[in-house]
């Protein structure tokens, strides 16, 4: 993946639009509120819940976007939108993915807020 | 209403946001604060609710995928309640597919924004919907002022329709004795403040009892009983009324002797039976009335109350549906204008009070 982890444009205008100080204190909320989703999906898949799966993937695939983590926005986009029968037959595998295109996300965000 | 003491248009509002998420949710707060509206946030449906039934809103931002109660359902819980189904709804979603949006609008949201939101797109949206309930709250306050709250409820459960219904009913007619040679003999202010207390006396009378006054002319009034909401004793309910009018006239007498003014006397003439209510004009001005051969019995007893030198005039079948509680004097068979028989006239007692 050579995509930028966050995309710069869509943050800046989060600051803009929020304020710089806000939008920092939401960065934290997410880094707090995404590992919990990770978890979710992972309990969901482990429960064969489509229902919960989908609305988890749904949430994270907005946090996301709000933040400009493109990539992790498309990939949860395809997990709420394909549904948690694709990802059960490929063994778990997109989950995986997910959770270390999170960890670069997390990391690029961390890095943003000691600019 | 305090929303009409303040003007909406551009003016803060008070919102609230409802998701689940709370990345969105703290967003979506933070943007509204930042055009100057007062936020309230609840994180999922059922809260939203609770928090609607406590306080009141002028929008609300609803997203739709939420645990315990989503959005679908809180769409249709306001859709079904009378107090909260007004309340202007945009719907914040990141839901994908064009039935999703459909479903919402079918089921009364104003408008659907998609995540993330545009800020500019929300100002715009919120904007266009708070001036929308703005002109919606002027409207239904224009409408409690001129028509009653029975009419204005009617209105609003069943919409505007010109025609009629056939109705059991009382019909009253009243006004003030000699008023036009009272108001020649004062000043036109005096005329007018002396109109606005005696219409607030009657008013006060009429709806205490059930009733609604569907016509104001000059001194005089006509109120019906039993229409558009049925009244299981509308005969009783306006006789009574009609002895309340009577007894705070006797009051507001006493204000008027203490201030070197001539007493007021009214005369009332009350018929029941069938009639045909409903609205009558044009789709551009109308009104709710009844239409008769009860409604001009009624007019022509109060007219009789001169002759007959009584406060209170009823014909037989108001006579009949009454209680032992008021008694009643049979006047005999008195030849109205229009009328091919004769007509029992019976006064009550002004005095005799429930």
């Amino acid at each position: 993946m050579t995509a930028p982890a966050i995309d710069r444009a869509t943050f800046e205008a989060l600051k803009e639009t929020t304020g710089a100080e806000f939008a920092l204190e939401l960065v934290d909320t997410f880094l707090q509120e995404a590992p919990p989703m990770l978890n979710e999906l992972r309990h969901a898949l482990a429960a064969k819940d489509a229902d919960k799966f989908r609305r988890t993937a749904h949430s994270l695939k907005s946090n996301s976007n709000t933040f400009g983590a493109l990539t992790l926005g498309a990939m949860a986009r395809e997990l709420e939108l394909g549904g948690i029968a694709k990802v059960i037959e490929s063994g778990g595998q997109p989950l995986d993915a997910l959770a270390q295109e999170y960890s670069r996300v997390a990391a690029a965000l961390t890095e943003l807020q000691h600019e | 209403m305090s929303e009409l003491r303040r003007d909406l248009r551009g003016g803060p509002a008070r919102l609230l946001v409802v998701d689940d998420n709370k990345v969105n949710r703290l967003l979506l707060t933070r943007s509204l604060e930042l055009q100057g509206h007062t936020v309230a946030s609840a994180e999922n449906g059922r809260v939203a609710l609770e928090m609607l039934q406590r306080e009141s809103f002028d929008l609300l931002l609803l997203d739709m995928e939420m645990p315990e109660m989503d959005g679908f359902q809180v769409l249709e819980r306001l859709i079904n309640d009378r107090q909260l189904r007004d309340l202007p709804v945009i719907v914040t979603s990141s839901l994908e597919g064009i039935a999703n949006v459909v479903r919402c609008i079918e089921l009364g949201a104003e408008d659907y924004l998609s995540k993330p939101v545009n800020p500019v797109l929300l100002k715009a949206r919120i904007g266009a919907c708070l001036e929308k309930k703005h002109l919606r709250d002027q409207q239904k306050e224009l409408m409690r002022r001129f028509a009653t709250p029975e009419v204005a409820q009617d209105l609003q459960d069943s919409g505007f329709w010109l025609g009629g219904k056939l109705v059991h009913a009382s019909v009253m007619f009243s006004d003030i004795r000699g008023f036009t040679s009272l108001a020649e003999s004062q000043s036109p202010e005096e005329t007018i403040e002396l109109l606005n207390t005696y219409y607030e006396l009657m008013f006060d009378a009429i709806s205490g009892h059930g009733g609604i006054v569907t016509v104001m002319m000059g001194d005089g009034l006509m109120s019906v009983f039993g229409a558009p909401m049925p009244l299981p004793d509308h005969a009783e309910s306006a006789v009574c009324a009609a002895q309340e009018m009577v007894e705070l006239i006797d009051l507001f007498n006493v204000d008027r002797q203490a201030a070197a003014k001539p007493p007021i006397k009214i005369g009332i003439g009350i018929a029941s039976g069938e009639m045909v209510a409903g609205y009558t004009g044009t789709n551009q001005r109308a009104t709710y009335t009844c239409i008769g051969d009860t409604v001009n019995l009624a007019a022509r007893l109060e007219t009789h109350t001169k002759v007959a030198q009584c406060a209170i005039l009823i014909d037989q079948t108001t006579r009949s549906a009454l209680s032992e509680r008021i008694t009643v004097e049979p006047l005999g068979l008195v030849p109205f204008k229009g009328k091919t028989a004769a007509v029992d006239v019976f006064s009550v007692d002004p005095g005799q009070k429930r």
